[in-house]
């Protein structure tokens, strides 16, 4: 079987920047990989080689089976890309838009119209069809954008932060759309800096950080080894909060951290059966909690573990994802 | 942003049965040609044109300004009589309102760059200078247009060509072909700067002067030795000549000739720099 994405060593330098620093990937078709990284972790960079936009300074890629940079134009042909910044164009109607891509690909006019009306129905901006998409808000924006990556259905798709800035309902919407793509055989490349957002759409995801890939796995296989979530307990008592920490640290086995909230302690990294023991022991030492909350590790959580530095964007590069 | 609360009303969720029959009914149609990809994005900055027609008209609101100006005040001060130096003034006001709005396609080529549509169009398998080839081709109906609506006033306020239409006609074709050799200047400027904004004003800085110190408004005669030793290697005094000769009847066919090595030496130079730009990694 052909892979998706196959690369080894992907390597792209800006200037001293090294924003992709040898990157293996490998994409089995039909599924959603996702790749997951704070600002200017190279995400972007590495969407754009595969894209043909940018060229390796090192390392091959492979993507559906032809070489990114000796058969970009056949590449090209296949992928579908739909960039972090809308790649839509303002100035024109939601429906010109699409006409505009559909013409591009090879429709000719008659049937462009056909598949632009087609794509406004099924991504509901029917009714803002001749509005100029200057004015749509941004979940429509990144709608139509979809729209036009899927005017002719490509064999694979690159989203770059596809829900980055949009609200929920947005993001939902969003969310669908890449779950019935996949359905209909789509292979989706996705980069996202939501770990909930990989976790809910991506089938395999990749951690990126300074340009490495620092680890890799289903959703399953990095939280085990990130460690579970953090435990929020909120204490009736402000006064019970020493002996609450001493009886927690001691019941869960990993430090526990005093909020700014007088009355609350955070405690990461232990295991679900341990912080159900943990709350047990808080009622049977007679200390009254108010409410307790159950994180998911956040993303800086798995960085902090996995990096030993928070995911905070690397200035030095940021600028090379914003220039895109 | 004001546009949200408009939107709400509009907008409605995805559906999931239409969006699955929308993929799956279609397959992929032979890759357009070169000519075809062409007229395309031609046809998409025409569009722009009629959404945003200020990008014709705010330019030429400016010269219509000049025109009305330098001909009722300074007109009989000037030449004599408004009348007269209207014939002198409009081939120069001709020149000036197609040669300024020539810097929107630096300006338009920016903001499809910076606004992030380019990589979609570099990421389709497409004849890649179509985009450029495209934009060349509205420009040259954006030019004409422009030209129209100066030559209509002037002929409303009295300018009577003694060259007839034939005369204007071609100086016309030779203003807009100096300007679509001068747009790649900006063409160029557009792919290396950072925002509209800046395009705008590079693009000022170089073409205020030039059609100032000119012969745009005022025979150079009586201008200082180094001001007149500029304005006579300027190609927009080249040109401003070119077309007021052909327009009354004359054909000056050095300046003509100027006016045709100044667009042969710009595209030469500035037309593969851009299409080296444009290929370039951003």
């Amino acid at each position: 079987m052909t892979l998706a994405i196959e690369a080894e060593g992907l390597t792209k330098t800006f200037g001293e920047t090294r924003a992709v620093d040898g990157i293996d990937l490998a994409v089995k078709p039909g599924t959603v990989y996702g790749v997951l990284g704070p600002n200017g972790a190279g995400k972007t960079t590495t969407i754009r080689m595969l894209a043909t936009l940018l060229l390796p300074n090192a390392g091959s890629a492979r993507v559906l089976g032809h070489d990114i940079v000796a058969e970009a134009d056949v590449v090209r042909g296949l992928v579908s890309l739909t960039g972090q910044f809308a790649s839509v164009d303002e100035e024109l109607t939601g429906r010109e838009n699409l006409l505009l891509l559909g013409r591009l690909l090879g429709f000719s006019r008659g049937p462009a119209g056909e598949r632009a009306d087609e794509l406004l129905e099924a991504f509901g901006l029917t009714d803002a069809a001749e509005r100029l998409v200057s004015t749509y808000s941004g979940g429509m924006r990144r709608r139509l954008d979809i729209a036009s990556s899927i005017v002719v259905t490509p064999d694979l798709l690159f989203l770059d932060e596809p829900t980055t800035g949009l609200d929920p309902r947005s993001r939902n919407q969003v969310w669908e759309i890449v779950r019935v793509l996949v359905a209909a055989g789509t292979t989706v490349l996705l980069t996202t800096q939501y770990l909930d957002e990989a976790d809910q759409l991506a089938d395999r995801i990749a951690i990126i950080d300074h340009g490495h890939i620092i680890a890799e796995g289903t959703s399953a296989e990095l939280k085990a080894s990130v460690g579970s979530g953090a435990l929020h307990v909120r204490l009736h008592d402000a006064g019970a909060r020493p002996e609450a920490e001493r009886v927690l640290a001691v019941t869960l086995g990993v430090s526990v951290e005093r909020d700014a909230d007088p009355a609350a302690l955070t405690a990461r990294g232990a295991t679900p059966d341990r912080i159900a023991l943990g709350l047990a022991e808080l009622v049977n030492a007679g200390l009254t909690v108010e409410e307790f909350a159950l994180g998911q590790p956040s993303l800086d959580e798995v960085f902090l573990s996995l990096t030993g530095h928070p995911a905070e964007p690397q200035d030095d590069d940021d600028n090379e994802e914003d220039a895109a | 942003m004001t546009a949200t609360d408009v939107s709400t009303t509009v907008e409605r969720s995805v559906d999931a049965a239409t969006l699955r029959a929308a993929l799956s009914t279609h397959a992929r149609p032979p890759r357009p040609g070169r000519g075809s990809a062409s007229v395309t994005f031609a046809w998409r900055a025409m569009r722009k044109i009629r959404h945003v027609p200020m990008q014709l008209f705010d330019v030429t609101a400016f010269p219509i300004m000049f025109t009305l100006i330098f001909t009722f005040l300074f007109g009989g001060a000037l030449a004599g009589s408004p009348r007269d130096y209207l014939q002198y003034l409009l081939p120069g006001i001709l020149v000036m309102t197609v040669t300024m709005i020539t810097v929107y396609t630096g300006m338009a080529l920016n903001t499809d760059v910076t606004k992030g549509v380019f990589d979609r169009f570099r990421s389709l398998a497409i004849w890649r200078p179509a985009v450029l080839a495209g934009m060349m081709l509205a420009d040259t109906v954006r030019y004409t247009m422009a030209a129209l609506v100066v030559i209509v006033l002037g002929v409303v306020l009295g300018f009577r060509p003694d060259g007839g239409p034939l005369g204007v006609l071609a100086a016309l074709a030779l203003i807009v072909l100096f300007s679509v050799a001068l747009s790649w200047v900006w063409s160029s400027i557009g792919l290396r700067l950072q925002s509209p904004e800046t395009v705008m004003q590079a693009s000022m800085t170089v073409l205020f002067p030039l059609t100032f110190a000119s012969n745009v408004f005022v025979d150079p005669d009586t201008m200082p030795g180094w001001l007149q030793a500029f304005v006579n290697v300027n190609p927009i005094t080249h040109l401003t000549t070119a077309s007021r000769e052909l327009m009354h009847g004359h054909m000056d066919s050095g300046a003509i000739g100027w006016v045709l090595l100044w667009s042969a030496a710009l595209t030469l130079v500035f037309a593969p720099l851009t299409m080296r730009l444009y290929s370039a990694e951003r």
